[in-house]
């Protein structure tokens, strides 16, 4: 006990300051500025991986790490799509996922906003999206917003932290203005 | 030793070390798995193949992984229609059985066993679990989408209060197509696309194929590029078991584990990226070398980054010992006794802390590790807390080993130029990846293109011992247990 709470004491505080959100990475405007600014950062979020190589759940982990402290910002990661306003996507978006991912999305209450993650949950990214052809099954349906309506969407194979957070914050905050510090 | 016979017969195959292949007849087929399973070998991957167009003949191929070294055998199968069957091999590796429905939903091959559910191919009117009766038994359905920040996939339990009396998993939820994705990829191109099999296993995956790429073509490789990726392997290693034993800590309940571990995981890829210019390697492995040459002052930077993150691990892991919640949350539960270890022909990390002595570093190493051999890490107890203690090892020797690499890394360049294979030309790649080890058969098309790709993960074999490994444990310690496996669901679903 005392070791540990020697460590705690040692290494201090170490989380850093947040990245200002980016407009540019809003791809759609369905939320009233007014409800953004209720919502404000007090921010549940569900995270769904909707066939991804696991590359950005690597780095949407690493946003919790006491360096990037995504928590000291009043945003958490809930358990069920029930408890939360942003679903967090990764993808592509494969046949086997797309009937879940339209449930977790209907599961969601209203206001709800949804921030597409990394490349492939942009464009489909390496994996692209598999042709139709009759008489074929179709894999891969490619980026997210071909199945739910995205808001934000963030590249980068994976995106870094930073700009996962920074996708994150672009969403809750208000058109153009960025979301105030710690 | 019969096994021996087989690889007497076959011709060596280009990439990994001590790999041969041989095409065998249906009866060949049978008795050659008999003899490796006889001889203690492990079968490590099997998958179909199947040119486009109507009546094609399929093949099917196995690979094992014997004391000799890797043993590829392929079987043609003509085209019969659709009641043709070759001979399945699930009595002798249990692992087969799920290669062989995937192998079926990929390719419209299928094996004489009698799992015939479809296992990628998701059908609308579902799946038959079998269901456990009797008095006060109940299902907990999870998944596919978790309540943590995971892949997606599902897990049906049968339980009598709240301990598990069986568990069966289905997957396929991740199924991407990766292997129809490949034939599109120009083969100079692919190794992408393979670091994005498994994205935590992205080093892993994209030298196994251009360790298949490079035997294909002919290309020695400069030192100095073997020693790099050496280097970005132990690397991934380091950075996966970081992470690994902070979410081990946090799921026995003690979040100060998770907060040091990221915090030192997060360190370490950020000197990751400051000297390779990205903090997951996905793009460091290139055909012919590395993307990137590591200059002096960054690899100065990695040495004491090395000697810090282990001064601060041997903390650590001073106070996970001592700590009497973690040794109580850790030590048996989860068993996966050597014995069924052997029998379902675990692979990696979770079979050496069930006492299988397997480590593709130290069996059939490639360069750099014939010279630089691991200290191989082996438990008995095949409980969580072996699996961490693996980790804790294995942590320490890779920090050893990368200490060893930078010191002795050999001057010149960090890339040849990458060669193209001829068309036709047929490779495999076998790396131990920090999950376990990764293999990659790779054959070249006309024009620079790929014909066919099968990238395999350890995970394959790796799941099923979940599913007995939970046994008799409560539900509430299968994230634990589950954790202490971290497998992957990406890799395995293709």
């Amino acid at each position: 006990m005392l070791k540990t709470l020697r460590k705690i004491a040692s290494v201090g505080i170490v989380s850093e300051p947040p990245p200002h959100a980016d407009p540019l990475l809003r791809i759609r405007s369905a939320l009233d500025e007014k409800i953004r600014s209720v919502l404000g950062r007090a921010l549940c979020i569900r995270h769904v991986d909707a066939g991804s190589c696991n590359g950005c759940e690597l780095e949407i982990q690493a946003i919790t790490n006491p360096l990037y402290n995504l928590e000291g910002l009043g945003i958490r990661f809930v358990a069920s799509p029930r408890h939360a306003d942003l679903l967090l996507v990764t993808g592509p978006v494969v046949a086997n996922m797309e009937m879940a991912l339209r449930r977790v999305f209907d599961a969601t209450p209203n206001p709800k906003l949804v921030v597409a993650i990394g490349d492939c949950g942009c464009t489909g990214g390496i994996f692209g999206e598999s042709p139709a052809c009759p008489g074929s099954v179709r894999a891969c349906l490619g980026k997210v917003s071909n199945v739910i309506p995205v808001d934000v969407a963030v590249p980068g194979c994976p995106p870094s932290p930073v700009q996962i957070l920074a996708g994150i914050l672009t969403a809750v905050s208000n058109a153009g203005g960025a979301a105030s510090g710690r | 030793m019969p096994a021996n016979r087989w690889w007497m017969r076959a011709r060596e195959v280009a990439g990994a070390p001590k790999a041969r292949g041989l095409a065998l007849s249906q009866e060949e087929w049978t008795q050659a798995a008999q003899d490796v399973a006889a001889a203690g070998g492990r079968l490590l991957a099997l998958w179909a193949a199947r040119d486009e167009g109507e009546q094609s003949s399929a093949t099917i191929y196995a690979a094992y992984w014997i004391e000799a070294g890797l043993l590829l055998t392929e079987l043609a199968i003509a085209p019969q229609g659709a009641d043709a069957r070759y001979p399945g091999l699930a009595a002798l590796f249990p692992s087969a059985s799920r290669m062989q429905r995937a192998a079926f939903d990929l390719y419209g091959v299928r094996a004489t066993d009698p799992d015939q559910r479809p296992w990628l191919r998701h059908e609308p009117q579902g799946y038959d679990f079998l269901p456990v009766l009797g008095e006060g038994v109940h299902e907990i359905a999870v998944g596919p989408v978790h309540a943590g920040t995971i892949e997606p996939g599902h897990f049906r339990f049968s339980v009598v209060g709240e301990k598990v009396l069986r568990l069966e998993e289905r997957f396929g939820y991740a199924h991407k197509g990766i292997e129809k994705r490949f034939t599109q990829v120009p083969i100079l191109q692919g190794h992408r696309l393979a670091a994005r099999v498994s994205g935590d296993s992205a080093v892993a995956f994209s030298w196994a194929y251009c360790q298949a790429l490079e035997g294909m073509a002919g290309c020695p490789l400069p030192d100095r590029a073997i020693w790099l990726r050496a280097l970005c392997l132990e690397l991934e290693r380091l950075a996966n078991h970081l992470g690994d034993l902070g979410a081990l800590g946090n799921d026995a309940g003690f979040a100060f584990a998770l907060a040091q571990f990221s915090r030192i995981k997060e360190e370490l890829l950020r000197e990751i990226e400051r000297a390779f210019g990205q903090r997951y390697l996905f793009d460091a492995i290139v055909p012919g070398g590395t993307r990137t040459d590591l200059s002096e002052q960054a690899a100065a930077a990695l040495t004491a980054r090395i000697a810090s993150v282990m001064g601060e691990v041997k903390e650590l892991r001073a106070i996970f010992d001592e700590h009497s919640g973690l040794r109580d949350r850790f030590t048996s539960a989860g068993i996966l006794s050597p014995a069924l270890a052997t029998r379902l022909g675990v692979l990696g990390l979770a079979a050496r802390a069930s006492g299988q002595r397997l480590d593709a570093r130290v069996d059939l190493p490639c360069r750099p590790y014939d010279e630089l051999p691991p200290t191989k890490v082996v438990r008995t107890e095949g409980d969580v807390a072996a699996r961490v203690a693996v980790r804790f090892d294995e942590l320490a020797e890779s920090c050893r080993l990368m200490r060893l690499m930078l010191a002795t890394l050999p001057a010149g360049a960090h890339v040849t130029a990458a060669r193209m294979p001829e068309s036709g030309a047929f490779g495999v790649g076998f790396i131990e990846g920090w999950r376990g080890p990764v293999f990659v058969a790779l054959e070249a098309g006309p024009g620079g293109s790929i014909r066919r790709c099968h990238p395999h993960d350890p995970s394959w074999q790796n799941w099923p011992a979940i599913e007995h490994a939970i046994l008799g444990n409560i539900v509430p310690d299968f994230p634990l247990i589950n954790k202490s496996f971290n497998l992957s669901y990406s890799g395995p679903d293709l």
